[in-house]
This record gives C-alpha cells, sequence and structure tokens, in this order.
C-alpha cells in the first residue's frame, strides 16, 4: 500500500507539491516511486520557466522511464542536483527529495490538485 | 511431401502434428486468411535446387566480376585482414547468438561489444562509446540527432564539404525529413575552413559541426581552434574518423571534440561491395544519455561474480517508444566482433605499423603518377593513404584503363580532381604496372 | 558452459604481437607534422595470435546461438542459418569488390541485386526493392521517409500522422518520430486485432498511412485487412507493411495483393540469414508501381549490407518455390502444435488459430499464494536457460501483464518441440509447488541474474571505467 502524506497537493501523474508562499516544492508520489521500481536516472534539464502540465525532467528506471509533468506554472528557482547523483533518494523517502522549486506565476493553479484524501481514492481505482 | 534438409518434418509428424491441432491439411492452419488473398498455387520462382548446384552457380556468376587491385578509397579502404579474424568470426556461437537479452548465456557477446566499447573509447580519447551502429554515415546522421537534443531548440547543423560524399548525402536524408536545415562549411585548400566556420557560428543557430579528421581528399586536417569557436558558440563538435588512422593522428577527444563518429571498416572489414561494415559513436560522458543504441554496462551477478549486461536502455525504443533517442534496435554485433578481433591482434604497434606501410605505399604511388606527368598536385597538405591530383585525362577512360590492367581507383571528385588510395596490401610491381599501363594509354 | 571472466586488455604483455605485415614497406611517416599526430598511443591489448585465438574462443563458450540449441523467440524467426549461405558469402570474389565499382567492373554483384530484387518482387507481390535499410527499424524509416516522399511529391505536406496499433513492434513509433511524423495510436479489440471502428475516426486528410504487422505480434492474422487497406486508402493514406512477421506468410500470402504499398522484409529473420548477436541484418524496402519514383532514399551508405542479400538469395534458390510454401505452412504448424500441447498450463489469453507464433499471459497457477509471491513469465524464463533452451520474447505485446511469446520456426522437428513441450510442463509444475526456486534461475547458467539496477546507476562502459 502506497504512503500519501497529508499536507501535500498532488497531480493525476503522480507528482506532489509543497507550497511555502509564493514557492512550490515538486516531487514525486510514494505510488508513482514503486510503480517505477530501482530509479537508476532522473534528469533535471536546466529550465528558466515552467508550464503547468509541461514537461520538466524524467526518471529512468532499469525496465522503465516517465517524463515528469510540471502541477504549476512558474519560474524554476532551484534544481535538487543531489538526486542526479543519488536517485534511489526518491525510492528511499520520495516525499522528503524534491525534484524542483518553483517560483509560481499563477497560484490559483493549486486548485486544480487533488488533496492527500483526493489523491488516496485517485490511486486506489 | 518432398523431404528437404531444413525441415526436419516427416510424413508422420506432420499428421501427428495436424491431428493434435485439429485440422486435417495445413491450408486449413490458414482459415483465418480471406481465401482471395491465400496462394494456393506456387510461386513464379525457380524449384529448388541442390546444394551444389547453387555452389555452382554463384561460383559461374561471380566469375565475372575479374579481381581487381584496389586503388580507391572514399570511405571503404582495403587494409589486410588476418586469417584469424575471419576464423573467430564465423564460430556459430557468436554467429548464429540473438542479441543478448538474456545475459545469463550471452556473456560472450556481451564482453566482446564491452571490449569494442573499450577499444573505441582508445581509439577516440572520449569517455562513452555505443556497441555500434549500422554504419559510419549513419552514425553521423545520428550524431546530428544527439547534437540537437542537447542543444534544445537550435534546428541547423553545419557540414564540412570535405566530408565524404556518402556521408554527407546520409545526414542530409535524415535531416531533411527531420525538419533540420544543412549548412555546408566550404574548403580552403582542401580543408574544412575555420573563418568560415567561425563566420556561420555568428548567427548562434547551429547545434553542432561535423568536420572530418582525415577529409576526403585524403588530408589530415588541422582542427585548431575548431572546439573553441564551437564551443563558444553554444554548438557541439562532432568529429567524423578513419578510425584506423586514428592509431597516429590526433584523436577526436585531442581536437576537443564532443561526439566522433565514423565507420569501423578500415579495422580490418574486407570491402564486401560496401557491406556490411559498422559504424561508431562515441561521446563524452555529460552526453551518455543522449547516445542511441545499445550499449553494455558492467556490474556483478548473484554470486558476486563480474557481468555485463545491456545497460540504459531506458533511452531505447522498446521503452520509450516514440520517445527514444533513435528508432535503431539493433547493432552491428558481429562486425563489432571483428574490430574487436582485428585490434586485439594489430595492437597499438600494429595499427601504427598499418598506417606508416600505407603512408609508404600512397607515397610511390603519388610520386609515381607525378612523374608521368600527366597529373599535378592538388593540394599541398599532409596524408596518410589517399590523395587527389589534378588532371586534364577525361576520368572515365582513366578508369577504363585502371580496368584493363586489373585496377580500380581513379575516383572522379570533379573539378579535374581524381582520387587514389594505396593500403600496406599494395606491391611496387602493383604501382608499376598501373603507372605504365596509364602511360601507355595517354602518353603520346 | 563454462565461466570464463578475462578481459583482452587484461591479458595484454608489452611487447606482444599477433600480426604479421608485409615486408613491401618500410615504416614511414616522417612526413606528417607533429602538431596533426596524436600524442600517446592507443591502449589497445598487446596479445600474441595463440592468446587472441583462445580468449575469443572461450568467449564464445559462454554463448547461446541457434546452433547450439532451440530458440522459442517470438517475433524474432530464430530459424536455423544454412552453411552454404555462409560458404558463398565470404567468398573472396565478394570480399574484394569495393563499393563504388559500376556494373562495368562488378557486373555479378550487380546481378545478384537484381536477382534479389526480382524474387522478393514475386514473394511480396510488390514491384521493386531497395537494398539500403542494414535492418528491420532502419527498413520502416526508409519507408516512411519513401511514404513521406510520395506524398510531399504530390503537394500533401499536411500527411504527417502515421497510426500504429497498440500491439505495434516499438521501433513502430519511433521510426515515425525519426522521420519527423506523428505517431497515432489504434486500439486492438477483445480478439486482439485492429479494431476498424477505432479505426475509423483516426482517418483524415492528415493521415500519411497505417503502418502494420499481419500477423500481428499475437501471432493472429488480421482478417479485417482489405476493410482497414481501404478506408485507408479512401483518406488517401499508404498502407505499411512491417515484415518482421512475414515467415508464416512465405508462399501463402503476399502483402501487395493485401494492398499495403510499402514494406520491409527481414533477411535475417525470415531468408535465413544469421543474426550475429544483433546484427548485422538486412531490411530491404519494397514498393508499389506508383512509389517506385520514391524509391531512391539514401539512408545508408553504399549498397546495404551486400553480403547479408548474398546469403537470402542463396536461401531462396535453395528453398525453390515448393520449399519457399512449405516454410511457412511448417512455421505456422509448429506454432499451433505447442500452443495446442501447453494451453493446459499457461494462460491462451485468445484462443484463435495463430500463424508462425503466439503469446500465453503467463501461467496459470503461479504458485503464489497469501504472502507467496507467485513465479512470473520472467522466472519461466530464466528457468528454461537451466534446461538448455533460449527464452521466449517476455513482457512483449505489452497488452498483457504477463506476456510470454513463442516462435519455434519451421527448421524445429517435432522431437525438438515435444521435448521443450516436456520441459515447459515441468516449469509450469516446479511453480506451482515452489516458485521461489523459479525466482532465483538460472541455477546452471555460467552466470546468475545480474544486478541491472548498479549496472545503470553506476555505468562502467569501459575497461578503463573498471579499473578506476
Amino acid at each position: 500500500m502506497s504512503k500519501v502524506q497529508e499536507g501535500l497537493l498532488y497531480s493525476e501523474s503522480h507528482e506532489w507539491v509543497r507550497v511555502e508562499g509564493p514557492n512550490a516544492f515538486i516531487g514525486i508520489s510514494d505510488f508513482a516511486q514503486e510503480e517505477m521500481g530501482d530509479i537508476t536516472w532522473v534528469d533535471i534539464p536546466d529550465l528558466d520557466n515552467v508550464m503547468k502540465g509541461e514537461e520538466f525532467g524524467a526518471l529512468e528506471s532499469v525496465k522503465a522511464s516517465s517524463d515528469l509533468y510540471s502541477p504549476v506554472t512558474g519560474t524554476v528557482s532551484e534544481r535538487n542536483t543531489d538526486l542526479e547523483d543519488a536517485p534511489e533518494l526518491l525510492n528511499e523517502d520520495p516525499y522528503a527529495n524534491w525534484i524542483i522549486r518553483v517560483h509560481m506565476s499563477d497560484p490559483s493553479e493549486l486548485e486544480d490538485l487533488m488533496d492527500a484524501a483526493a489523491y488516496e481514492a485517485f490511486i486506489a481505482k | 511431401m518432398a523431404s528437404f534438409p531444413y525441415f526436419p518434418h516427416t510424413e508422420g509428424d506432420i499428421s501427428a502434428m495436424l491431428e493434435r491441432t485439429g485440422v486435417k491439411a495445413l491450408d486449413d492452419l490458414y482459415s483465418d486468411v480471406p481465401s482471395k488473398f491465400l496462394h494456393k498455387e506456387p510461386l513464379n520462382l525457380p524449384e529448388a535446387m541442390s546444394e551444389q548446384q547453387v555452389r555452382d552457380f554463384f561460383e559461374k556468376l561471380l566469375a565475372k566480376d575479374a579481381p581487381l587491385a584496389v586503388f580507391a578509397g572514399q570511405g571503404a579502404y582495403d587494409h589486410y585482414t588476418p586469417a584469424v579474424v575471419p576464423y573467430i568470426c564465423s564460430r556459430s556461437e557468436f554467429l548464429t547468438a540473438y542479441t543478448p537479452y538474456q545475459c545469463e548465456i550471452s556473456q560472450g557477446t556481451l564482453r566482446y561489444i564491452f571490449e569494442f566499447q573499450s577499444m573505441i573509447c582508445a581509439l577516440t580519447g572520449l569517455d562513452v562509446s555505443n556497441a555500434s551502429v549500422y554504419d559510419g554515415p549513419t552514425a553521423a546522421a545520428e550524431a546530428v540527432r544527439m547534437a540537437i537534443a542537447s542543444t534544445k531548440g537550435r534546428q541547423l547543423v553545419l557540414l564540412s564539404d570535405a566530408l565524404l560524399p556518402h556521408v554527407k548525402r546520409v545526414v542530409a536524408t535524415y535531416a531533411k525529413f527531420a525538419h533540420l536545415g544543412i549548412d555546408f562549411l566550404p574548403c580552403e585548400g582542401g580543408q574544412t575552413s575555420l573563418e568560415a566556420l567561425k563566420a556561420k557560428l555568428e548567427s548562434g543557430l547551429y547545434a553542432c559541426a561535423i568536420v572530418p579528421s582525415v577529409n576526403r581528399f585524403g588530408i589530415v586536417e588541422d582542427h585548431s581552434g575548431f572546439a573553441e569557436a564551437l564551443h563558444g558558440a553554444g554548438a557541439l563538435l562532432v568529429e567524423y574518423c578513419d578510425p584506423s588512422t586514428l592509431a597516429v593522428v590526433k584523436s577526436p577527444a585531442e581536437w576537443g571534440a564532443d561526439i566522433a563518429v565514423g565507420d569501423g571498416q578500415s579495422l580490418g572489414i574486407p570491402l564486401n561491395f560496401g557491406g556490411p561494415y559498422v559504424g561508431f559513436m562515441a561521446c563524452t560522458k555529460p552526453l551518455m544519455r543522449k547516445l542511441p543504441g545499445r550499449i553494455v554496462g558492467q556490474t556483478t551477478d548473484d554470486s558476486g561474480r563480474r557481468v555485463f549486461v545491456l545497460t540504459l536502455q531506458a533511452r531505447e525504443q522498446h521503452i520509450r517508444r516514440e520517445k527514444a533517442t533513435s528508432n535503431i534496435c539493433s547493432n552491428e554485433s558481429l562486425m563489432a566482433l571483428w574490430v574487436s578481433v582485428y585490434l586485439s591482434l594489430m595492437g597499438p604497434e600494429g595499427l601504427k605499423e598499418v598506417n606508416e606501410k600505407s603512408h609508404a605505399a600512397a607515397l610511390y604511388l603519388r610520386s609515381r603518377l607525378l612523374s608521368t606527368g600527366l597529373f599535378e598536385p592538388a593540394f599541398d597538405a599532409p596524408f596518410i593513404k589517399e590523395f587527389v591530383l589534378r588532371t586534364g585525362l577525361d576520368t572515365k577512360a582513366l578508369r577504363a584503363c585502371l580496368q584493363d590492367a586489373g585496377f580500380f581507383g581513379a575516383i572522379d571528385e570533379g573539378e579535374g580532381l581524381v582520387s587514389f588510395c594505396a593500403t600496406e596490401k599494395r606491391t611496387h610491381a602493383e604501382i608499376d604496372a598501373l603507372v605504365a599501363a596509364i602511360e601507355k594509354t595517354f602518353k603520346v | 558452459m563454462k565461466f570464463y571472466d578475462s578481459l583482452s586488455i587484461e591479458l595484454s604483455r608489452p611487447g606482444r604481437k599477433g600480426y604479421s605485415l608485409s615486408g613491401e614497406w618500410s615504416s614511414h611517416m616522417a612526413d606528417i607534422p607533429a602538431s596533426l599526430c596524436r600524442e600517446s598511443a592507443p591502449a589497445l591489448p598487446e596479445l600474441s595470435e595463440v592468446d587472441v585465438v583462445r580468449h575469443y574462443t572461450n568467449l564464445s563458450q559462454m554463448n547461446f546461438g541457434v546452433d547450439t540449441g532451440f530458440y522459442p523467440l517470438g517475433s524474432c524467426t530464430m530459424k536455423y542459418n544454412p552453411k552454404i549461405n555462409e560458404e558463398i558469402a565470404s567468398s573472396s570474389a565478394i570480399a574484394r569488390l569495393h563499393p563504388l565499382q559500376g556494373p562495368d567492373t562488378a557486373p555479378a554483384a550487380y546481378e545478384i541485386l537484381d536477382l534479389t530484387d526480382k524474387a522478393l518482387q514475386e514473394i511480396t507481390g510488390m514491384a521493386g526493392f531497395t537494398f539500403k535499410p542494414c535492418a528491420g527499424a532502419h527498413g520502416e524509416l526508409t519507408g516512411l521517409m519513401i511514404m513521406r516522399t510520395y506524398h510531399l511529391s504530390r503537394g500533401e505536406e499536411a500527411r504527417t500522422k502515421v497510426i500504429v496499433p497498440d500491439s505495434a513492434h516499438g521501433t513502430n513509433p519511433a521510426s515515425a518520430a525519426v522521420c519527423g511524423l506523428e505517431v497515432v495510436v489504434v486500439k486492438s479489440g477483445e480478439d486482439g486485432l485492429v479494431d476498424v471502428e477505432s479505426l475509423r475516426p483516426l482517418l483524415g486528410p492528415d493521415v500519411a498511412g497505417m503502418m502494420m504487422t499481419n500477423p500481428n505480434t499475437l501471432g493472429l492474422f488480421e482478417k479485417n485487412i482489405e476493410q482497414i487497406a481501404a478506408l485507408v486508402h479512401e483518406c488517401g493514406g499508404l498502407m505499411y507493411y512491417d515484415g518482421a512477421n512475414m515467415n508464416p506468410l512465405l508462399g501463402a500470402v503476399r502483402p501487395g495483393d493485401m494492398g499495403f504499398d510499402i514494406m520491409h522484409l527481414n533477411l535475417h529473420k525470415t531468408f535465413s540469414t544469421p543474426h550475429g548477436g544483433g546484427g548485422p541484418g538486412s531490411g530491404p524496402v519494397g514498393v508499389a508501381a506508383p512509389l517506385l519514383p520514391c524509391l531512391g532514399v539514401d539512408s545508408s551508405g553504399f549498397h546495404g549490407n551486400f553480403t547479408v542479400i548474398v546469403k537470402a538469395l542463396s536461401y531462396i534458390m535453395m528453398l525453390g518455390k515448393e520449399n519457399l510454401a512449405l516454410a511457412g505452412r511448417l512455421s505456422t504448424l509448429n506454432a499451433n502444435y505447442i500452443k495446442e500441447e501447453l494451453r493446459d498450463c499457461y494462460r491462451l489469453p485468445i484462443d484463435s488459430v495463430c500463424k508462425h507464433e503466439f503469446v500465453f499471459d503467463g501461467l496459470i497457477n503461479d504458485g503464489g499464494s497469501e504472502g507467496v509471491h507467485g513465479a512470473t513469465t520472467l522466472d519461466v524464463a530464466k528457468r528454461l536457460l537451466d534446461y538448455g533452451y533460449h527464452a521466449p520474447t517476455i513482457y512483449f505485446p505489452l497488452l498483457f501483464h504477463q506476456s510470454l511469446m513463442i516462435e519455434p520456426t519451421e527448421t524445429e522437428s517435432k522431437d525438438t518441440l515435444d521435448a521443450f513441450i516436456a520441459v515447459m510442463k515441468k516449469i509450469a509444475a516446479e511453480a506451482a509447488e515452489d516458485p521461489a526456486m523459479l525466482q532465483g534461475a538460472p541455477h546452471n547458467t555460467p552466470v546468475s541474474r545480474p544486478d541491472e539496477t548498479a549496472a545503470a546507476r553506476n555505468p562502467i562502459l569501459k575497461w578503463q571505467d573498471a579499473v578506476q
């Protein structure tokens, strides 16, 4: 049974968002890391901006690859480059390891995301 | 039913199997095929031949191609193949194996590919090599795709005019369908012009330039300043190499290249009328994930033994489908073995000697041709085994003259230039005979 | 098979040599300026001839090939590779031919291309072939380039969509993407065939064509092919035939007759040329008459993989028309026989007569229970290695979770199939009893299951990395 952390917002493509003021920290859910298996590489291109619903990177495991989609629009203010050398962190604790930090240009986009309860129901389907 | 050596079924086998399958006749297994599409009559082809007939047929047919000593290069070089190479490569454990997806019973294939990758890295000086691609020209086309993927938003590439014609044709074909633009860098004195490169790069629109380390005129190019100019403009340097010459000439890494590609044919693979050859691709570490095709890596098994596996497969078409780095789903594995065995025999010293001896032969050929007075030097630049000369002779007549004397060479390079090549396999006697034939035909 | 651990570089000793070059020329390189020369020699191994021969012979003994044993590998057509083909293709009369030689100096080489072209035309119902493509995926790409060229020649630039069934080989969408085209997936129905009703709404003036494998990757003949081809043609699109599964149709059904306009063949599957551990293959592309002017696409350097083409022609001549027709039918018989024998142990998702291959969806009884993981398709595949067989194709097609795809080819005897069937039944029984034993398989191979995660996380891709 995958863990769903309270207090985060979730997208249908299994990214989570932690909101701190105008900043959104974005990572992947426990469900996503379980589906991927052992993650072998996290690709976080050096982007200036991201658009809601557009790719901001990709994950690879031995037998799968998955693109990462940004749940919000904004400026990329930081990338978690630790993951480039230690992709296993996403398997070990997906909620403690964010992938990018975005300075949101339209926080109202958060309204389209699911809360923990809604996401739990979503992945149970 | 007539029996045939590749079909082990007896009459009894077939009837027993049909019965188990619940049908009466072989054609009943095609009941799902609309009857209008099912061929009941044999095709309009010859009847089966015995093995002896097939052998005789090809022997007679191939006798029509008179043996010619090759004095042509242009991307296909007649170097000597040691007897060990075809002997090892025809071992059926290598020859009849599939792609090494089941690593537990494919360590032989995986290990020689790892050796191939290592030797390509040794020759090019770069960090990462793949398991090979189809040929040199397609390797160059794949390098363009890598460069485009690594320089987001750029849709233009530069090709040196001094690249071999078939490389330019194939790269242009791939680029056209991928909606990429190509601009050509002109030559100056038979070499890719740095000034032209710098001028082009001012636009900031190019993803890469592909330049030949030894070019279509046989000239060893000087690429001082190329990497700096390209990197300064945010573009990649792709070196197209004849890998045999890398034993002596500056390596792609020494020129500052990001990607090196070329054809492994010159590493002991026979001319074979153009194939199979083997394209190689190597790149710097930051480009590793953009490299197309198979890659073999080292790891351990459950018992801690060193084993080799296909790795980084998430780049590939069977996982990424339309988002893959390339559509390639094979390599030229057996030809990579060919190269590995050849390089293991030659070593650094042998490969150097191949170049030195070829160079000596080419120098002799060039001086003998010049001595006829029918040719003039075209460029004053260093070459190894291939060179061009200027001539007023009709190149068709020249080729015909060579053919009559038992030689193939004098490739028309346009604008009154002809290309010759000599490898370590050629002899003084052959060169003397070739020159004598030219003198006899054309010297009035 | 025995484990052998050396790499050639580890056997290297300075001063050893494995070559003998002609003494005709002195070693001479004085006139290349030092500024153009490499600083140090490449670190290649230095070995004697004996070292090299022993090393590679030892490597070969860790390999499985068609000559070693049975390869039930779906979609790969691992048939026997006749030796006469090898003998002819390795003739010195071919080895010495330079690719720029024309018909004046190499008439036989051009005649071989021409004879193969004509034979393939008759076998497929196409009007002409190009031999440039060096593999199946390369054939797809070349074929799509031809498709695009045809539309462009008619001013139909907007045709950029390629329809591909969800059961297609992964190369289909990848080839379309490399050709600058957009992929649209059409669903398969319950019967495993392309769903015609799902196809209709995808058709329109933006469609370049549709790629199909027939029989498809489930080994099922797409019986609605006539209707599908008509619909695609009606909207102005072209039909592309992926020849990966041509084997059962040899001498039985011709793609040209079914309405296909462009196709590729895999000479290394259908026409018996060896796979060589992953190449060289050959993927000639054929087209219908209206597309002949578009056939000249420069997708590789010279004439394609010529010696592979020679092998295919030799095969066609050996078989002749009567045995070509028999090859397709016997491959179909072999597949159906295995399917019927094993369907009690392995789940058969679609119960229908198959062509040259079929797909199981895992074990019926995988031995799993509360707290015990059942044996998967991967475990069955790995256990087969212990019994001296190559594994089937696994986890493809993507339509099922536990796909296990079996293709026996016509060159396997009933005895070989019976022995394989017995082992597959034995493995099913082992799974039911002790799935953990299967999960640890293989147990009898030179090496056991590799740590693929470590390989991908910390790539060691050359011996220079391993030393560090």
